[in-house]
């Protein structure tokens, strides 16, 4: 089975070669003037359809993930093993009726969805998905991710407030409040791994993680200060993306919908969706930083985009295991997390990151352990400190009101 | 000159126009982050990417959301009333007279169409513009935001005989 | 240790979800319509009318006495004695009819019949699309063999075959008495 394993690895690295070519074969039959154009179209038209249909897969994945970790079959009777599903939820999200309250602000409720999804549709294009498979290789590739992720924010408040319902608003406000929060320790997280690569290129910062230690992969998570790095980034991803266990705004059993309560239909198709890409986009975006992206794990395999997406897909079984698992955090517990307990580690962390960079120069046979000792104690014993310190400080008292004063 | 340019512009001017016109604050404050996003585009249009991805974090992902929290958290949402007839004739007068100055100062002088010996806009080349000459300013900046930054979190502490 | 609580949560989960595939307890879904639940043996839902042998008319044991339907608390059952061309009262209904939308499961009748001819029935699918016509069960519908009856209730049947075995012998030993006693000679 390993046999065919690597048989099977090694054809579609062939066949990642060939669809190169192909497609540059297919380009090159077009008048010169419609290459640009062309080459466009395809690409964002595999790119939306890759994710979509990955997006399709995932919320699958999630349901029976879910159900089996809580004892039940998930849905099974839509097609075998329930894998048309996602074609059944399609139709229903688009048959259903589209309720608009009253008193909702008809503009910007409609605009809503659209500035959630397409922002973070744009933040795939500078994901390196293969070697020479960047869609947009720009050289503040990482910058432009970031930018794309915050601009996606405003659409929460917009549907929070348009629809003229409590329940909204509150959903709209603390949404906002924890992605602005969380944005902090996930860009810092980010700038360690910029700082260390010198680059904030996606593709170059790829590049300068294929490194070997003879067969093992010398990702950037195999670091003291990636390994914390990694963690502080996926949990700062997971509070950005409003994934369970920092789902409140959208707390199902809390606020009915949070800032999704008046949306029905397609609408909140767009908006589930968005959120599903935006999950996609910062696992990406921590495969790319921290696992290596589209190098193989082992140095004998051909590199090719099949390992992007495996490590995507790991990640996405990830975010669900820990959805199944912990519960939601309280409003107050998830802001003291964002700036009291996540942004100094992660500033930490950038010194750790400096220390390893700078004590690379220790050659001899111990060396590389006492790095891994030190730069790990430098960022482990404060971190737990800090946390020690933080579960001490609860001062239980009786509760004082103040009415606006 | 290309298409994209005279789109943007008219997205910075139509948002610009709705932020001080619409009715409701909210709508006000979400066309300015059109507008905002617009003159983002005009930065990658001039090759400043830089600029341009750091306009759309900050202004549009930080900015933005400050003012429609600062709307929504201090005064009722009535619309108050449009503008009328006279004050869009007086404003439509003085944007034409600043706008008719600036003009005339720009076409008179002589342009220098310099296309090289330009600083790279990378990051890199901005990064080692601030780490280099430009340091105290730079320092100076960080204090500043620092104070802002203990002066909030002392504004917005509670009294003592809550905890 | 920081982050305890953490890891035996996924360490749970993770059992959970590996344990699915392969051990029972892990997975507790039925999946109904396809696996239906095995039903203790003293369940019950609606009666029925027992009959003996393969033949629903001549084996009921129902003789029609009424005992049920004055007994009933919800006055569910509908009996029509079958009377012959004379008017005589056979041992037969002519109309048993329950109307389970009423039958609230008591066991009453059940109780009370002398001659352990209706008992409690499990089935459970009985939903119908009118409420009024179709929620009735009519002697045709309520009939169900002796076998059938042994099939759910094996411990109870039992003990009724062995009672009604009893009284039939003893009804034999009474009769084969009576007949081998030489009449006295009337004077």
């Amino acid at each position: 089975m390993i046999n065919t394993g690597l048989a099977a690895i090694f054809l579609w690295a062939g066949l990642e070669q060939g669809l190169g070519k192909l497609l540059d074969h297919g380009l090159s039959l077009l008048p010169p003037a419609w290459r640009t154009w062309a080459t466009i179209v395809v690409l964002v038209g595999v790119m939306l359809g890759v994710f979509a249909s990955l997006f399709a897969l995932s919320t699958l994945l999630e349901r029976k993930g879910l159900g089996r970790m809580q004892n039940r079959l998930g849905p099974n009777r839509v097609g075998p093993y329930g894998l048309l599903q996602p074609v059944a939820d399609g139709i229903k999200m688009l048959t259903k009726e589209d309720i608009v309250p009253r008193g909702a602000d008809g503009v910007v409720h409609f605009l809503a969805p659209l500035v959630l999804f397409a922002p973070l549709t744009l933040s795939f294009a500078v994901l390196p998905y293969g070697r020479h498979w960047v869609p947009l290789n720009l050289d503040a590739g990482l910058l432009f991710f970031f930018a794309a992720g915050s601009a996606s924010e405003l659409a929460a408040f917009m549907a929070g407030w348009s629809s003229r319902n409590k329940y909204s608003m509150l959903g709209g406000m603390r949404a906002i409040a924890q992605m602005i929060s969380f944005e902090m320790p996930l860009v810092v997280a980010s700038l360690s791994v910029v700082m260390i690569s010198g680059t904030m290129s996606l593709a170059a910062i790829v590049e300068r993680q294929e490194a070997w230690l003879w067969i093992f992969p010398k990702w950037n998570v195999f670091t003291p200060w990636g390994l914390a790095g990694f963690g502080l980034f996926i949990v700062a991803a997971m509070a950005e993306t409003n994934r369970s266990p920092f789902d409140l705004p959208e707390g199902e059993s809390e606020i009915i919908g949070g800032f999704m309560t008046e949306y029905s239909g397609f609408k909140y198709a767009v908006f589930f969706m968005g959120e599903y890409f935006g999950m996609f986009a910062v696992s990406g975006l921590a495969v790319t930083l921290f696992l290596g992206g589209w190098n193989a794990p082992l140095s004998f395999l051909p590199a090719s985009f099949l390992w992007f997406f495996a490590k995507l897909m790991a990640l996405v079984l990830v975010f669900i295991w820990v959805r199944g698992t912990l519960p939601r955090v309280r409003v107050d517990q998830l802001m003291n997390l964002a700036w009291k307990y996540l942004f100094p580690m992660t500033l930490l962390n950038l010194f750790v990151a400096a220390l390893w960079h700078y004590t690379a120069v220790w050659r001899a046979p111990g060396g590389l352990a006492l790095r891994w000792v030190l730069c790990f104690a430098a960022i482990a014993v404060p971190c737990a400190v800090l946390a020690r310190a933080m579960m001490r400080s609860h001062k239980w008292a009786p509760r004082v009101y103040r009415f606006g004063d | 000159m290309q298409i994209t340019f005279y789109i943007f512009g008219l997205l910075v001017i139509v948002g610009a126009a709705g932020a001080v016109s619409l009715r409701k604050p909210i709508h006000c404050a979400l066309s300015l982050a059109v507008s905002l996003a617009a003159v983002a585009g005009h930065f990658l249009l001039l090759g400043a990417e830089f600029a341009g991805f750091a306009q759309i974090l900050v202004y549009v992902g930080a900015v933005a959301i400050l003012m429609v929290f600062v709307i929504l958290l201090t005064r009722e949402n009535t619309p108050g009333e449009g503008l009328g007839v006279g004050r869009w004739m007086i404003g439509a007068g003085v944007a034409a007279g600043v706008f008719g100055v600036i003009a005339a100062c720009a076409l008179a002088s002589k342009a220098v169409w310099v296309a090289s010996a330009q600083p790279e806009a990378t990051a890199r080349g901005i990064g080692e513009q601030l780490m280099g000459a430009y340091v105290l300013p730079m320092e100076a900046l960080g204090l500043l935001l620092t104070v802002a930054g203990i002066g909030a979190v002392v504004v917005a502490m509670p009294d003592k005989k809550v905890l | 240790m920081f982050g305890k609580g953490i890891i035996k949560g996924f360490i749970e989960t993770a059992r959970n979800f590996a344990g699915s595939y392969h051990d029972p307890a892990r997975m507790v879904t039925l999946q109904y319509p396809e696996e239906k639940r095995a039903l203790p043996e003293n369940s019950r839902n609606f009666p029925f009318l027992v009959f003996d042998g393969n033949d629903p008319i001549k084996g009921l044991r129902c003789v029609s006495c009424k005992i049920c339907e004055k007994e009933c608390p919800p006055q569910c059952i509908y009996i029509v004695n079958e009377r012959d061309e004379r008017g005589k009262p056979l041992k037969h209904p002519k109309i048993f009819d329950i109307d389970i939308s009423v039958c609230m499961s008591c066991q009453i009748c059940v109780e009370v019949c002398p001659f352990d001819s209706i008992k409690m029935d499990q089935a459970y699918e009985l939903s119908a699309t009118e409420r009024f016509k179709k929620l009735i069960l009519h002697k045709q519908d309520l009939a169900k063999s002796n076998d059938y009856y042994h099939r759910i209730h094996p411990t109870e049947a039992d003990a009724v075959d062995a009672i009604l075995e009893a009284e039939r012998k003893q009804h034999e030993a009474k009769k084969s008495a009576a007949s081998s006693e030489t009449p006295p000679a009337k004077q």
